[in-house]
């Protein structure tokens, strides 16, 4: 059956109690150590920095702002109380009218007006968590699989694959051209899947990515839409960093090349976006995820599903009045490009002065850093965990590093600037650069009671934590599935 | 090689079918006292609207849970930004002691065992998953709450095996009706992996006997890998704290909280019914298994609380003078207002189920048929939706066994659409209509055998009680 027994005759699912949460891993201990010694100003001046939760922390105080100037958003204001009655039991998985026009129309602001998404196919979900699973559970059906390019959101393996039992193989995409993905790869995944007699049934990506920043160009986007129309598999884009871009292009909405390209060279029944307001607002604990399909069918089914993770009527009525007033929003997108890129200048400008350099890219709350140069051994996932272990111990940062998103080349780390105030950007700029200054010193003698021999034929290391089996499959980034895990300003977390 | 997944092509949703009249007609002519007073009054829809004025008047007294405030401070930021999974620690407390409370403090809960779900509707599908595999089943005594062929099947692959409940004993759940579905399971090959319970029950209105509790663990108690899910989601709509057992304060005082059994039961619950909040979506699941609270905790990532509605309730639910001035008041207006149903069909000659709970009553209208069968059902069904424009839920599309049951809510309105309504189904009754034949022309012939009826009567029904714009109709 699979079933396992346990605490003495209670049996669960194989789901239940299989591993494919990804939770069991051991990037966790980079978790563990924030929350055991999490940095505080004042209270723990040298804890650990968290670098590895990907927040957009730096414009909440306009929305505060916006919410005190408008209480009629509210359903719990003296102002709002009236609509508290209709909203409480408002819970048609249509969601509320205003919300979904709202969400299409600033959707398109998001996206420079270049293209207008349509209110009727905006579909609510628990999150982006809960929209790439439902999505999955329109698209696929167990065993079958879809491609993704790699590096990716390391969560992508329990949202896809957890309970729907959807299969990913990855993309991979390589340094030597800036992890750029090409048709050619996409191509040649496919192609080895169907010669294992896989079932392909999509690509999914997210665009701009995580964890690399960068954003896909038009022709790409269009090539990529015209192999799964040609393929007849569907293209599933994650558009949850669209509103972070900062700099350089202007980002190309997979909506935007739908209207761009021939129509006989784009079949939209396989063309599926997924959005959530968790970075380009910064509202994660809204729970706000979003599905839009230009697939009818796929509406309608992903609506019947969406009374899984409907979003809160209470959340919904404030957002639909936040997101039509324009004057807000053009002020809040402004805004917030200008200052992740002003954050992401001061952190990369810091990071060179430590002879560090980053993937060039202009979107996200992270860079993708290339700490390749201080690896033990540059062809070691070995070497790269040794250094992480450091960076966490030593340097107390936790970043994230590449293995955690099945990167296929050791030594890139990605680090989040977004989740905290300058001065702790500072104070983590500060650790790079003295642990740089002294880093041959500590890679290359032992340290506490780690003991490195070093050859060059054959390195052997003893650790102080017994295994370091590399499992690409498992991690969790953010906070929303570790446990406890806040970003470090929350007292929340004491509650 | 098929577009799209065999989910999303199925019915299993249950929400499509070619018919869907009683819904439809009330959308197309929803009832208003003023602009519409000849309109379809709804009474398919088991919403709890009888004491918004309270929660009203607890907003007003406390706008710091209005405007993201703690104690003068804003804490609007840590909200935004708050997605753990383990939940406002806060939220979760309230929330166990008012569980407690709805029970009279009979048992306790504790918040490290409360998994925090998108509304019960997520709560009942996690817990499946939990559970049970793709193709294992679950036991559910009839007639039982539509959306859980969606809750508990759809994504899931588990299979619902009916307990038969008859009339003759007021739909109760026997052992030997038990014994029977475990026995229909395994003709089946199926994989039974427990009971799953509405307690109270939707569509009855009755709350579980002390004597089917006792059924019920001790089938679980025997077969040592099922599990017990009760849905307590209607636990404060009980007329008395009193007379609502909960599965919990059973196993505590059978004194079985050492042994295994404690750890296959599991309650569902939700405030979507006791406080009259669905919108809010606040969903949970209780259990005292590590690894079920574990895995659900996982689960609900998919569809967790929004913060700012945690913050919000955890105020309110935190007012204890607040909890059990409502918990009192909602069960008295809820049970005067079960009476004013109750005595008004007595009065034109139709019974309903004894009922001590929930937002409807299961009212017994076989005498109104023009026969004992489904299809007769649904002729009656039709005329009330039609002529006497009351939209009302047949027992059939609840998979009762037996044809003539219909589940009528009386919460979801005021006293005098109710009286209306009341009025309207007199007049219905006085002038005999229900006893000569439908002359509506219907679109579609109805199938002959019975088994094929309940089907199609069945996703029928479903369709209307579960239409495509309501997403949790119970």
């Amino acid at each position: 059956m699979g079933s396992l027994k346990k605490n003495g005759g209670a049996i669960l699912s194989r789901i239940a109690t299989n591993d494919h949460h990804g939770e069991n891993s051991e990037y966790f201990d980079g978790w563990k150590s924030y929350d055991k010694d999490p940095f505080h100003h004042s209270r723990n001046p040298c804890g650990i920095i968290q670098m590895g939760l990907a927040e957009n922390q730096l414009c909440l105080e306009l929305i505060e702002g916006w919410i005190k100037d408008n209480p009629k958003a509210s359903i719990c204001t003296p102002e709002g109380v009236g609509q508290f009655g209709d909203i409480a039991i408002f819970q048609d998985y249509h969601g509320l009218k205003e919300f979904r026009q709202a969400i299409a129309h600033f959707m398109g602001k998001a996206r420079g007006g270049r293209v207008t998404f349509d209110p009727e196919r905006i579909v609510m979900s628990g999150g982006a968590t809960g929209a790439n699973e439902t999505i999955m559970f329109c698209l696929a059906d167990p065993g079958d699989v879809f491609l993704v390019p790699s590096p990716y959101y390391a969560a992508f393996d329990r949202d896809l694959r957890w309970r729907t039992g959807v299969e990913i193989i990855p993309v991979h995409c390589y340094s030597s051209n800036s992890f750029k993905l090409t048709v050619e790869a996409v191509e040649w995944a496919y192609k080895k899947a169907q010669e294992s007699n896989k079932k392909v049934k999509g690509l999914i990506l997210t665009n701009p990515s995580n964890p690399l920043g960068t954003m896909l160009d038009k022709d790409t986007l269009k090539n990529l839409v015209r192999f799964v129309t040609r393929k007849n598999i569907h293209l599933v884009v994650d558009e949850i960093y669209a509103g972070t871009v900062f700099a350089g292009e202007n980002f190309v909405s997979v909506a935007e090349v739908v209207n761009n390209v021939d129509s006989y060279e784009v079949n939209v029944d396989l063309i599926h976006i997924v959005y959530s307001l968790s970075k380009d607002m910064g509202l994660p604990g809204f729970r706000v995820g979003i599905i839009y399909s230009y697939n009818d069918l796929v509406v309608s089914c992903a609506r019947k599903m969406s009374s899984f993770g409907l979003v809160s009527s209470q959340t919904q009525l404030m957002l639909a009045s936040m997101l039509s007033d324009d004057r807000f929003v053009e002020i809040f997108l402004t805004e917030n490009s200008r200052r992740l890129k002003i954050r992401h200048e001061d952190y990369t400008s810091g990071l060179k002065k430590a002879g560090i350099t980053c993937l060039t890219s202009n979107a996200g709350l992270f860079v993708w850093m290339d700490l390749r140069h201080l690896l033990r051994d540059r062809n070691s996932f070995e070497s790269e965990i040794e250094l992480w272990h450091i960076i966490i111990d030593k340097v107390k940062l936790n970043v994230s590093p590449g293995s955690s998103f099945h990167c296929t080349e050791p030594g890139w780390f990605r680090a989040c600037f977004a989740n905290m105030d300058d001065d702790t950007l500072h104070a983590a700029l500060r650790r790079i650069q003295a642990f740089v200054s002294k880093n041959h010193k500590i890679v290359e003698n032992s340290s506490d009671s780690d003991q490195i021999v070093q050859s060059n034929n054959v390195k052997k290391q003893k650790w102080k934590q017994s295994n370091l089996r590399l499992s690409f499959r498992r991690l969790y980034e953010d906070g929303l599935s570790s446990p406890g895990i806040m970003s470090p300003r929350s007292p929340l977390l004491r509650t | 090689m098929e577009l799209l997944s065999r989910k999303a092509t199925c019915n299993s949703h249950g929400q499509d079918s070619s018919y869907f009249l009683g819904w439809e007609e009330y959308e197309k002519n929803p009832y208003d006292v003023i602009k519409n007073p000849h309109g379809i009054i709804q009474m398919g829809l088991a919403e709890n609207q009888l004491c918004f004025d309270l929660l009203e008047s607890w907003l007003a007294q406390n706008p710091d849970a209005a405007c993201f405030k703690r104690d003068g401070q804003s804490i609007f930021r840590e909200l935004a930004l708050f997605q753990d999974y383990h939940g406002l620690s806060s939220f979760k407390n309230a929330l166990s002691d008012f569980m407690s409370e709805n029970r009279g403090y009979r048992v306790s809960f504790d918040s490290n065992n409360l998994v925090l779900t998108a509304g019960a509707t997520s709560a009942n599908e996690t817990l499946m998953f939990c559970l049970a595999d793709p193709g294992d089943a679950f036991l559910l005594p009839t007639p039982y709450y539509p959306g859980f062929d969606r809750d508990l099947k759809w994504r899931t692959g588990v299979e619902i095996v009916p307990i038969h409940c008859s009339s003759t004993n007021g739909f109760r759940i026997t052992k030997l009706a038990l014994e029977e579905a475990h026995a229909q399971a395994k003709k089946l090959n199926l994989n039974v992996k427990g009971v799953l319970i509405t307690n109270p029950s939707n569509p009855l209105g009755t709350t579980t006997t002390q004597t089917e509790l006792d059924i019920l663990l001790e089938f679980i108690s025997t077969n040592k890998n099922m599990h017990l899910v009760s849905d307590e989601i209607y636990s404060g709509t009980a007329f008395s704290s009193s007379e609502f057992i909960s599965v919990m304060e059973v196993l505590k005082n059978n004194q079985l909280e050492d042994t295994d059994v404690f750890n296959r039961v599991h309650i569902v619950y939700s405030l979507s019914k006791d406080l009259g909040l669905p919108g809010f979506r606040v969903g949970a699941v209780y259990s005292n298994d590590k690894d079920v609270v574990s895995a659900a905790t996982k689960m609900s990532s998919f569809g967790l609380v929004s913060s700012q509605t945690q913050y919000l309730l955890s105020s309110l639910l935190s007012d204890k003078k607040f909890t059990k001035k409502y918990l009192r008041e909602n069960q008295k207006r809820l049970k005067n207002r079960q009476r004013k149903l109750v005595s008004g069909l007595e009065a034109m000659g139709i019974g309903s189920l004894k009922s001590n709970a929930g937002l409807f009553c299961w009212v017994d209208m076989r005498h109104l048929l023009s026969s004992k069968t489904f299809e007769a059902e649904m002729d009656l069904w039709k005329k009330i939706v039609y002529e006497v424009k009351l939209n009302i839920s047949p027992g059939s599309s609840c998979h009762c066994e037996e044809p003539g049951w219909f589940r009528v809510c009386f919460a979801n309105m005021s006293e005098e659409t109710l009286k209306l309504a009341l009025k309207r189904l007199k007049k219905f009754v006085d002038d005999g209509n229900s006893v000569k034949s439908c002359q509506i022309t219907e679109s579609q012939k109805l199938k002959s055998s019975r088994k094929k009826t309940m089907t199609t009567v069945s996703n029928w029904v479903f369709r209307l009680s579960f239409q495509d714009r309501e997403a949790e109709e119970r």
